[in-house]
């Protein structure tokens, strides 16, 4: 377990650097580390503090978030298909964002786009909660998941088109696919204290996820309280994924690839799982936001695509090994 | 139907002549006659409802709603398409085309001659210094000195940062690159209502942090996007600025 963390910590400070190091702007890593922390007053210290930095950040607390969001929704669900981008809490927080940013409210206070998000993600989750019953079984999840998905990308896309900025009809795959690209420090202290938020709360479901692998009535004789619980789960992972997508558009699989990976590793314990998968998210995220600027350093390849081609042959992989329950 | 000719139309043509023009020559952000287009019946551009408005003549932009511009042609209306100009000196040509579709030849022949001692005018002194600018829009996008809006910009006594990047028409400058550069003005493009990522980028602060430390303009209100007189206007604004960087 310890060895697992130092491995997992050490490839996340590994692609951290890296993350700072690439970009358009031709530097070496110890100039770009330079310019970075003593500030030389060159564009480089710019472009290091309000360019490289702020997506490097982002890509750790995103991608923490939703490795989180994903362990502690297949902890308590048992299943593991469960994932914020499949269940549609991702689609939902994408379109209270929309909503926020196109009627002008996101302009009325600081907080008011990751709060939209977040009050979105949280209609999302507790819909797929009573549609899929706490059970989680995974015909009924996967059903609720797509119905809620196509619901919120449908409305989506509709209040982008009703913009009347003629360039807002084009970032619907922005929402859709999310991305990292142009993220300012603004983002970061925007997501950042609501996402803060969200760990805290899915971090404590530790102890109690573990006595739900026993069953219901068993964590419940363990002294488990499980409508707290619940509402914790709900609400941190309201937070961590409204204010994820909120400044980065919907990035799915994270929460499905992370937790598949290392649940070996921790013996399949649940509480071990979510803080393997915090890290390991944001390893994941990095990676991916590495490998679009290395693909297709010109375009602005979206994150999403990135993850779809890496989760979605798990997600498949995942459903052939549960068909016998899907049958 | 197109907000560029509609602007030349309504510079050229007789009382009574023009019936209609886009309903984007209404907006003061693609437009520079907002006022002078309240006489006439906006169109969206479909060819149902221009069609019903009975012209003798349509007076479209090559990239107009192709598909409406076909269709009148098939329902036998005159149908003149004019493209868009790339250059200052396209903008004279723009003008004596619309000109002659409008048979206001002689009229148009004083307009460009207008427009021709208004450019000579603006002339920026050959020994003023030239400071390095970037025209820096939606997406990020950075226009070149081979195009209209580029041209207007060397004609105010810039150099283009674009050039120096080898891009002579336009293309994607990533903000890091843009910060690299680090061009004395970057003159960015009028946001429009509601929002978007795209146009989140000329506003990111790394740009602003740029724009701060100069005289700052923005570009793409309605004289900048056409090939009209009204880039004259554009222009001069645009070395007035020029002129206060240096005092």
């Amino acid at each position: 377990m310890t060895r697992l963390m130092a491995f997992l910590a050490a490839l996340t400070a590994a692609l951290f650097l890296a993350s700072l190091a690439i970009g358009p702007a031709a530097a070496t890593l110890s100039q770009s580390l330079t310019a970075l922390i003593w500030g030389d007053g060159t564009p480089l210290t710019l472009i290091m503090r309000e360019i490289r930095l702020p997506r490097a950040l982002l890509a750790v607390a995103i991608g923490a978030s939703l490795g989180l969001a994903g362990a502690a929704m297949q902890g308590y669900l048992r299943n593991p298909l469960a994932e914020p981008g499949l269940i549609g809490v991702s689609s939902s927080a994408a379109l209270g964002a929309v909503l926020s940013l196109q009627t002008g409210f996101a302009a009325t206070f600081a907080m008011a786009l990751p709060l939209s998000a977040l009050s979105a993600a949280l209609v999302g989750v507790l819909l797929v909660l009573t549609l899929a019953g706490s059970r989680g079984a995974s015909m009924t999840l996967i059903l609720a998941g797509i119905a809620i998905s196509a619901m919120a990308g449908a409305l989506t896309s509709l209040a982008l088109n009703l913009s009347p900025n003629p360039y807002a009809a084009h970032e619907v795959v922005f929402w859709m696919m999310g991305s990292l690209a142009d993220r300012s420090m603004l983002h970061v202290t925007l997501a950042v204290p609501i996402m803060a938020l969200g760990w805290l709360m899915l971090a404590s479901l530790g102890r109690g996820l573990d006595a739900l692998t026993l069953g219901e009535d068993a964590a419940a004789s363990m002294g488990i309280n499980l409508k707290r619980l619940r509402l914790m789960l709900v609400l941190g992972t309201s937070c961590v994924v409204g204010a994820a997508t909120a400044v980065a558009g919907a990035i799915g699989f994270v929460g499905l690839v992370v937790p598949h990976m290392l649940r070996p590793f921790v013996g399949g314990r649940p509480s071990r799982l979510l803080w393997a998968s915090a890290v390991g998210g944001a390893a994941m995220v990095l990676a991916a936001d590495i490998a679009v600027r290395l693909i297709l350093p010109e375009r602005d390849l979206k994150l999403g695509v990135v993850m779809a081609l890496i989760g979605a042959p798990l997600f498949l992989h995942l459903i052939y090994k549960t068909r016998k329950e899907l049958a | 139907m197109n907000v560029c000719t509609d602007q030349l139309a309504m510079l050229l043509a007789d009382e009574g002549q023009l019936l209609s023009v886009s309903s984007l020559a209404y907006d003061k952000r693609t437009s520079a006659m907002v006022e002078e287009a309240q006489g006439y019946i906006p169109n969206t551009g479909r060819a149902e409802e221009v069609f019903l408005l009975k012209p003798d003549l349509v007076i479209a932009g090559t990239y107009t709603a192709r598909a409406a511009v076909t269709m009148l042609e098939r329902l036998n209306i005159k149908v003149v398409t004019i493209a868009p100009a790339s250059s200052l000196k396209e903008v004279r040509a723009r003008i004596l085309d619309v000109g002659a579709a409008l048979g206001q030849t002689e009229r148009a022949e004083a307009l460009a001659a207008e427009f021709d001692a208004g450019l000579a005018a603006l002339q920026p002194d050959p020994n003023a210094r030239k400071p390095r600018a970037a025209l820096y829009g939606a997406n990020g996008y950075t226009v070149g000195s081979q195009t209209l809006s580029g041209e207007m910009l060397t004609a105010a006594g810039f150099i283009n940062i674009a050039t120096e990047m080898g891009l002579t028409h336009g293309g994607t400058l990533p903000l890091e690159l843009l910060a690299l550069a680090a061009p004395e003005v970057v003159i960015t493009s009028q946001p429009y209502p509601g929002a978007s990522r795209s146009e989140a980028v000329p506003r990111h602060p790394v740009v602003a942090r740029m724009q701060a430390q100069a005289v700052s303009s923005k570009m793409n209100d309605g004289d900048w996007l056409c090939g009209t007189p009204f880039v004259l206007r554009a222009i001069k604004n645009l070395a007035r600025h020029r002129e206060r960087l240096d005092k």
